[in-house]
């Protein structure tokens, strides 16, 4: 036969990954633990942000960190260094996000019982994790100074899918002409119900409150 | 830059459907590709090729975009508009409450086979 036939599919792509992303949520709900995921451009300070947060948090929740990156595992070793945190490298073979089946992947190297927190550090990119869900409870994201107020315009997408936006490196604020009332307009003109945290990594300045409000979102998740 | 991983994507799903069609060769994907989709056709198909060559199923298959316009509804006076022209504010009533009706798929519509 020469003719050509043609199978109609109309399915997203991104359908089957949805499908695994919520599955995730539920078996993490019956563990009671809360599963942040953190994005973020290279260089906006992930992971010390992170150590500072971890270090006010580890003596209240038992957390876990999963560091996704495309090659190296230095993050996961300055993470356990810096805090003494279970910590863990994931390597996404050269793709630019994490998918719902990869942080599984993860999770399987992780003691779920009695943890309450596991963080994803996802690859610093804001494009492509946003189109992914990893079957976390919430989406978080850090956008630096030096990045420039404007980024919630330019990435849309990353913005609307956050629920905790923290400005870092306040600090260098007055060098940037950074305008954190106009961020703080564009942030919700993407997203009105997200968050904004302004902090500085380097010196602590506002760590607290993205610890309270991690510490929140948690027993929230467990009294759901 | 992420349309590499969204032709992985599709190579799993179209190699899905043509094992349980018993296909051994698929010629032709028909994508559906919204106007906000954050996706650029020309990247998807310089990937496309350089990975569906890699696959025996979908060696010379070739991929076609079909761009779906995005519109947007404004919630405030019921009008429909265009998204990329006008954004999130509504250009009729210059309301806030507006929401993506479509513009932001990223789905296989068909394969030839």
């Amino acid at each position: 036969m020469d003719g050509v036939k043609v199978i109609e599919i109309k399915k997203s792509i991104f359908a089957d990954n949805n499908e695994d992303a919520d599955k995730l949520r539920a078996e993490l709900k019956e563990h009671g633990t809360y599963l942040l995921n953190l994005m973020s451009s290279p260089g906006s300070g992930k992971t010390t942000t992170l150590i500072r947060t971890l270090n006010l948090l580890k003596d209240k929740l038992n957390i876990a960190v999963m560091e996704a990156d495309i090659d190296s595992d230095v993050d996961a070793i300055k993470i356990k260094d810096a805090t003494g945190i279970e910590s863990i490298q994931l390597h996404t073979g050269g793709m630019c996000h994490l998918d719902a089946e990869m942080t599984r992947q993860g999770l399987d190297n992780v003691q779920l019982q009695g943890k309450d927190l596991v963080i994803l550090e996802n690859v610093g990119n804001l494009v492509c994790p946003a189109e992914f869900d990893t079957g976390a409870v919430r989406n978080a994201m850090i956008l630096s100074v030096p990045e420039g107020y404007d980024k919630p315009l330019k990435y849309p997408l990353m913005f609307s899918v956050c629920d905790l936006v923290i400005v870092n490196k306040i600090d260098v604020m007055p060098y940037f002409d950074f305008d954190l009332d106009k961020c703080t307009e564009y942030v919700h003109m993407r997203n009105p119900k997200a968050q904004i945290i302004p902090i500085c990594a380097k010196t602590g300045e506002g760590v607290d409150k993205v610890a309270e409000w991690l510490l929140d979102e948690v027993k929230n998740w467990k009294n759901k | 830059m992420h349309e590499l991983g969204i032709v992985f994507y599709i190579i799993r799903d179209v190699k899905k459907v043509a094992e349980e069609n018993n296909v051994e060769h698929v010629s032709g994907v028909v994508m559906n590709i919204g106007e906000v989709s954050t996706i650029v056709p020309e990247y998807l198909q310089d990937c496309w090729r350089w990975a569906a060559d890699r696959e025996e199923m979908l060696r010379g298959c070739e991929l076609k975009c079909n761009i779906i316009p995005a519109v947007t509804h404004c919630d405030d006076c019921g009008a429909d508009y265009e998204t990329v022209k006008y954004g999130k504010t509504c250009p009729h009533c210059k309301g806030p409450n507006t929401w993506l009706l479509r513009g932001n798929e990223v789905e296989i519509k068909e394969i030839e086979v």
